[in-house]
């Protein structure tokens, strides 16, 4: 039952803290009154200034602007939704902040979901005098997904899919809705990777995961290249050729493995050059970052691909963070689901990547469930 | 996925090419082998061939008894003659010695039919002009994968406990299955460079179903840019030490516990190097391949989980260079698989993994042999075995093992198959005590078959009086065998499970290898002939019993005639020596037979039973020669085949100790039969049959017995079997399970033994088992009908 939360206090805001970011969602009231205005107290004031006035924040943080829904209408209210994220190394420094805004006073309630809701509720307890509402990531992850995926919106469509993902050429991304999408296959890639099954709203079930995910890919980046940031290590992977690093199919068979129906471009063994001394000394950075993307990008493929077929569901939706500005996976997911499903299995993705959680938890502030 | 060559070669040219073995002892047979195969991988080649071995065998041949017999006159006569088996030989052997190796076979090969190799292995066109030069034969390649399959197939089918289950915490790291009769289908999850992962049908119908480019190659690639260590093993050996915790993000790294919610725990990897994504800090080489090594572990068994899962699967076997014996990964891909599969699929290991693809290949060459028409065993004697756990633990074991390893199977003259009467022939285990696991039992059975190598050497020289050179190969039989029992000792699993059967079949196969094929020949003759003579005397005296007696007598004979046997320990000490040294019928009432109740005591339920109709058929697989065949065994025959039960007598195809052979039975039987008209008749009308087991093992695998006798078996509706001895119904098959009734009888010969069964020296197991459910079909009731 929905409740009216036409008089939910303000701000608003949604949170999901993550094994390497948090990503926070603030609605901005555009309709607010001068009588509103009137009441409103300095702090908050204050915080929704500093939101949207400021694209940065800090050191790390960072405002998704492209992102930002706007007009939106939630609650009975309109206003803007605005995407924040930030290391969640840096949370001591966000906590800081709350506590020098006096995020405290305004007596709201903060929703909180993913792994860190709980192992900093302490933190913000004692830092910022805040009490969470902690949430579940799968939960809010599918309610967000659905929900913004459900809003009229002005701006591009939220999903898409790549046309053509067999020829480089012609791949191009084409707007779509997760209209009718069930069953289906919810793949969530943040620092680790959780495999969802997806029969309705509120029917679903963890299939598995897999820890090789975005965090593995910047991990071993930064052992590998010697980066730093998720933004670089794609950079040089955009530069990099991963059959330098690669062992594939023709280079033991000389060609297709046709007994077994093996293209010979397919990779037979990541990394597997790197097993010769010779080889290891001739790869730049660039080419390690590509491999280690492609390694990792197309083994969430296959298992995602297997899951798909122990549950029989053909539409496959991948979210998360790695999948932010990284065409190259996004391309790579949507070419590994139709050619080794000979086009039975469709890739679907969602502009909002990593946010849903986010978004989860602000939809229960305002009904929960 | 393929394996790949090795491409450091900087670590393989610096070594020592000279064979440290005497090359003979390795590439044995070679003047008649044929049929080569190779299979060339990264760092190891297997070579494959076929050869016939010529050995001596002792024969019994019957002397001619249509004269009056004068006193003295020996039974039958023993010689030795000259048979020649087939045997195919498998060497392992590093790549660095591939010259030196194709040298001294070019040196040695006789045979010059052979033609062509088949060759199989990533490495094999490598050194295809090598080979092709050296030998002088033709390089036929094969394709890998087929080879594979054929070899697992091979092996599967072959060799008794060939895969095991690994567990690393538990008492014996090795846990080895029961030989599945129906070994399809199966998943082999091949871990070379990549891995790909084959549903195997049918002996020819596989299906590459998928498989994974995150592999062997991805371990040893990856590992050696992170840790700047080029060799695959020290790869295993720093992963082996570290801690994977420090790089790897945890669940509890991002929820401060576990994810209770969905059951996830604190210490499960959420992301594998998530830790790592930072420029500011160092970590371990050993805790980046530790977690490099979950890392990969754990996708390949997840992967496979999803195939097994999808195609319905639940035997998985893994190999491949990443598996190879590595206890550190079988260690991490059974974690895996108990994780995805919540103990529902066990990961499986073969011993004999790496031989796959050269077993393949060659099976492939040999097709027009019809090698899998055949039953072959592995030889103990000839075959290096499973080798070291952990790399510390052995050091120099673990450096011969990298540098010759040998695996020789005989073709078995017979083709074997399981007992029809076996209840559930996939859950039968023929061994009573599994020594690997019971520690206190292993270290007493290996001392005592240390113990007793003296004894066995000299009777092995004594049986040969007139070849001088006999105490030469005995000394070599010694050595041999004792180097195994030290084998043992370090490695109990290097055979499979370690049994007393094991033991006992090792010390034969050595005894083979040194021309010994019967070292009891001349002690089984003397008693036979002594046995034989009383045998009127005993069935005439027993047929003065009233018919109650007299089945006590029966029992009783069979009973204390088992314990005339030059296989006990107990029987061969001093203290028994009146007995042993000379047999005498009159010694044979004065056995020291326990007072009933014994040990186990199901006579009464066997007394009712024979109240009843007779039985059918009776299949009674036999034990010693001398006074238990002749006056134990046979006039409880005897009285069987009175009550109109047919009797199939099983006996050894070859020697092992003092037991009857089927050769020596055959003359017995005649013998007695002249004597007997009961035995006489049997015979004439075929309702007394003598069969081969097919074994040459003092003990009994009723999983692996001759095809003729299964067929009799079913033919014949037997449904009553009887197992006589120690070695048959005490140390194998006291819990066999029979689909008819059965009967165990034996004399515990052993106090150690008698001990641990809650008995005493000489006790008597006398166990009558009727199957659950299964009365008697017949009546129903234990009365006439």
């Amino acid at each position: 039952m929905k409740q009216l939360c036409h008089h939910l206090a303000f701000p608003w805001f949604g949170m999901d803290i993550g094994g390497t970011l948090v990503k926070l969602v603030y609605f901005e009231p555009k309709d607010i009154t001068a009588e509103e205005e009137q009441e409103e107290v300095e702090n908050l004031k204050s915080i929704r200034r500093y939101l949207t006035s400021n694209t940065a924040y800090g050191k790390t943080g960072i405002r998704d602007v492209h992102l930002e829904l706007q007009d939106l209408t939630l609650c009975g209210r309109k206003g803007n939704l605005h995407f924040i994220r930030f290391p969640t190394h840096d949370l001591p420094a966000f906590l800081q902040m709350g506590r020098d805004k006096h995020f405290s006073s305004l007596h709201t309630t903060l929703c909180a979901t993913g792994g860190g809701a709980y192992k900093f509720e302490s933190d913000f307890r004692m830092m910022a005098d805040l009490e969470l509402h902690k949430l579940d990531e799968l939960d809010c992850l599918i309610r967000g997904v659905l929900y913004l995926d459900s809003v009229m919106s002005s701006g591009p469509s939220e999903c898409y899919y790549f046309e053509n993902p067999a020829d480089p050429d012609h791949c191009v991304q084409k707007p779509c809705t997760l209209e009718n999408p069930y069953p289906l296959l919810l793949v969530n890639i943040g620092s680790g990777v959780s495999i969802l099954a997806v029969y309705s709203e509120d029917n679903y079930k963890r299939v598995t995961g897999t820890s090789l995910g975005g965090g593995t890919f910047l991990g071993l980046c930064c052992l590998l290249t010697g980066c730093s940031t998720f933004e670089e290590a794609l950079e040089m992977a955009s530069q990099g050729e991963s059959t330098r690093v690669d062992k594939l199919v023709r280079d033991i068979y000389g060609g297709d493995y046709e007994r077994f129906g093996l293209p010979g471009w397919a990779v037979a063994s990541s990394f597997g050059n790197m097993m010769s001394k010779e080889k290891r000394e001739s790869v730049s950075k660039e080419d390690l970052a590509r491999a280690t993307l492609v390694t990792i990008t197309n083994n969430i493929g296959s298992i995602t691909r297997m899951c798909a077929l122990n549950e029989n569901i053909e539409t496959v939706l991948f979210v998360g963070n790695f999948l932010r500005v990284n065409t190259l996976s996004m391309k790579l997911l949507a070419y590994a689901m139709d050619y080794w499903s000979k086009g039975q299995l469709k890739a679907l993705f969602l502009r909002h990547e990593g946010y849903f959680g986010a978004v989860g938890a602000l939809l229960e502030l305002l009904h929960p469930s | 996925m393929a394996e790949c060559g090795r491409v450091d070669s900087n670590t393989s040219h610096t070594m020592d090419k000279s064979i440290t073995l005497p090359p003979d002892e390795i590439f044995r047979n070679l003047e008649n082998a044929k049929r080569f195969a190779i299979d060339i991988g990264g760092s190891l080649t297997k070579l494959a061939y076929y050869s016939t071995v010529q050995h001596k065998v002792a024969k019994v041949r019957s002397f001619d008894h249509t004269a009056k017999e004068a006193a003295g006159d020996k039974l039958y006569e023993i010689s030795m003659q000259e048979e020649v088996t087939a045997r195919l030989h498998f060497i392992k052997f590093e790549n660095a010695y591939i010259e030196t190796c194709l040298d001294f076979i070019k040196d040695h090969l006789v045979n010059t039919e052979t033609k062509v190799i088949k060759a199989t292995g990533g490495g094999a066109h490598k050194f295809k002009e090598l080979i092709e030069r050296k030998l002088g034969l033709k390089v036929d390649k094969e394709d890998e994968m087929t080879c594979l399959i054929k070899g697992c197939n091979f092996v599967l089918r072959n060799i008794p406990h060939e895969a095991f289950v690994y567990a690393k915490h538990a008492d014996s790291e090795f846990r080895f299955q029961t030989t599945n009769p129906d070994i399809f289908p199966y998943l082999l999850v091949n871990i070379g460079s990549g891995v790909s992962i084959v549903k195997v049908e049918s002996e020819d119908k596989f299906e590459r179903i998928g498989g994974s480019s995150i592999g062997g190659g991805t371990f040893w690639g990856l590992g050696a840019l992170l840790t700047k260590t080029k060799r695959f093993d020290e790869l295993l050996q720093l992963a082996s030490k570290g801690q994977h915790a420090s790089v790897d993000m945890l669940v509890k790294d991002i929820y401060g516990g576990s994810y209770g919610y969905l059951g996830l725990t604190g210490d499960l990897i959420a992301s594998s190097f998530g830790k790592s994504a930072t420029a500011d800090k160092e970590f371990s080489k050993e805790d980046m391949a530790k977690s490099l090594l979950h890392m990969i572990s754990n996708d390949i068994g997840q992967l496979a989980c999803l195939y097994a899962k999808l195609h319905n699967l639940s035997r998985v076997y893994f190999g491949g260079f990443f598996i190879r014996g590595h206890p550190v990964t079988m260690h991490t891909i059974t974690y895996s698989i108990n994780f995805f599969t919540k103990g529902e699929v066990q990961a499986l290991f073969l011993r004999h993994e790496g031989y796959l693809g050269a077993i393949g290949a060659f099976l492939k060459g040999a097709e027009e042999d019809n090698p899998n028409q055949y039953s072959w065993g592995e030889n103990y004697a000839g075959s290096s075995g499973l080798m070291s756990v952990s790399p510390d633990m052995n050091p120099m074991q673990r450096a011969r093992s990298g540098t010759f390893d040998m695996l020789e199977m005989d073709r078995l003259e017979r083709q074997l198959v399981n007992l029809p009467l076996l209840q559930d022939p996939s859950s039968y285990i023929p061994d009573t005590v599994d020594l690997t696991e019971d520690a206190p039992a292993r270290e007493y059975w290996l001392y005592c078959f240390e113990e007793a190598l003296d004894g066995v050497v000299k009777r092995a020289v004594a049986s040969q009086p007139d070849m001088p050179e006999a105490a030469l190969r005995a000394e070599k039989f010694r050595q041999k065998y004792r180097h195994k029992l030290q084998t043992l000792r370090q490695q109990p699993f290097a055979y499979g499970s370690l049994t007393v059967r094991s033991l006992l079949d090792t010390r034969e196969h050595c005894l083979n290898e040194f021309n010994f094929p019967d070292p009891y020949s001349k002690i089984k003759q003397r008693e036979n002939d002594i046995a034989l003579k009383y045998y009127q005397k005993a069935v005439k005296s027993l047929d003065e019993l009233s018919w109650e007696e007299k089945q006590f007598a029966l029992v009783r004979g069979v009973l204390a005639g088992n314990v005339f046997d030059w296989g006990a320990k107990a029987v061969s000490e001093p203290a028994f020596m009146p007995l042993g040294g000379q047999t005498d019928f009159c010694i044979f009432f004065f056995i020291p037979l326990s007072e009933r109740p014994w040990l186990v005591d199901s006579y009464d339920q066997w007394l009712e039973r024979l109240k009843g109709p007779p039985h059918k058929c009776a299949l009674f697989f036999v034990d010693n020669s001398g006074v238990d065949i002749i006056l134990g065994v046979m006039p409880f025959v005897r009285e069987l085949l009175s009550r109109g039960t047919e009797v199939v007598l099983a006996s050894n195809s070859g020697p092992a100790l003092n037991d009857v052979t089927n050769g020596e039975l055959q003359i017995l039987t005649e013998r007695i039969a002249a004597m007997d008209p009961v035995i006489e008749a049997g015979l004439r009308e075929d309702r007394l049959l003598l069969v081969q087991s097919g074994s040459s093992s003092p003990c009994l695998d009723l999983s692996r017995l001759d095809k003729v006798l299964a067929m009799v078996v079913r033919e014949r509706q037997t449904d009553l079997v009887i197992i006589e001895g120690m070695g048959r119904a005490i140390h194998t098959n006291y819990y066999a399970m029979l689909s008819c009734e059965s009967l165990k009888m034996a004399v515990i010969k052993n106090s150690w033994l008698a001990d641990r069964l809650g008995g005493k020296l000489f006790s008597v197991v006398f166990k009558y088992e009727v199957p659950v459910g299964k009365p008697n079909k017949d009546c129903g009731a234990f009365s006439p009908c």
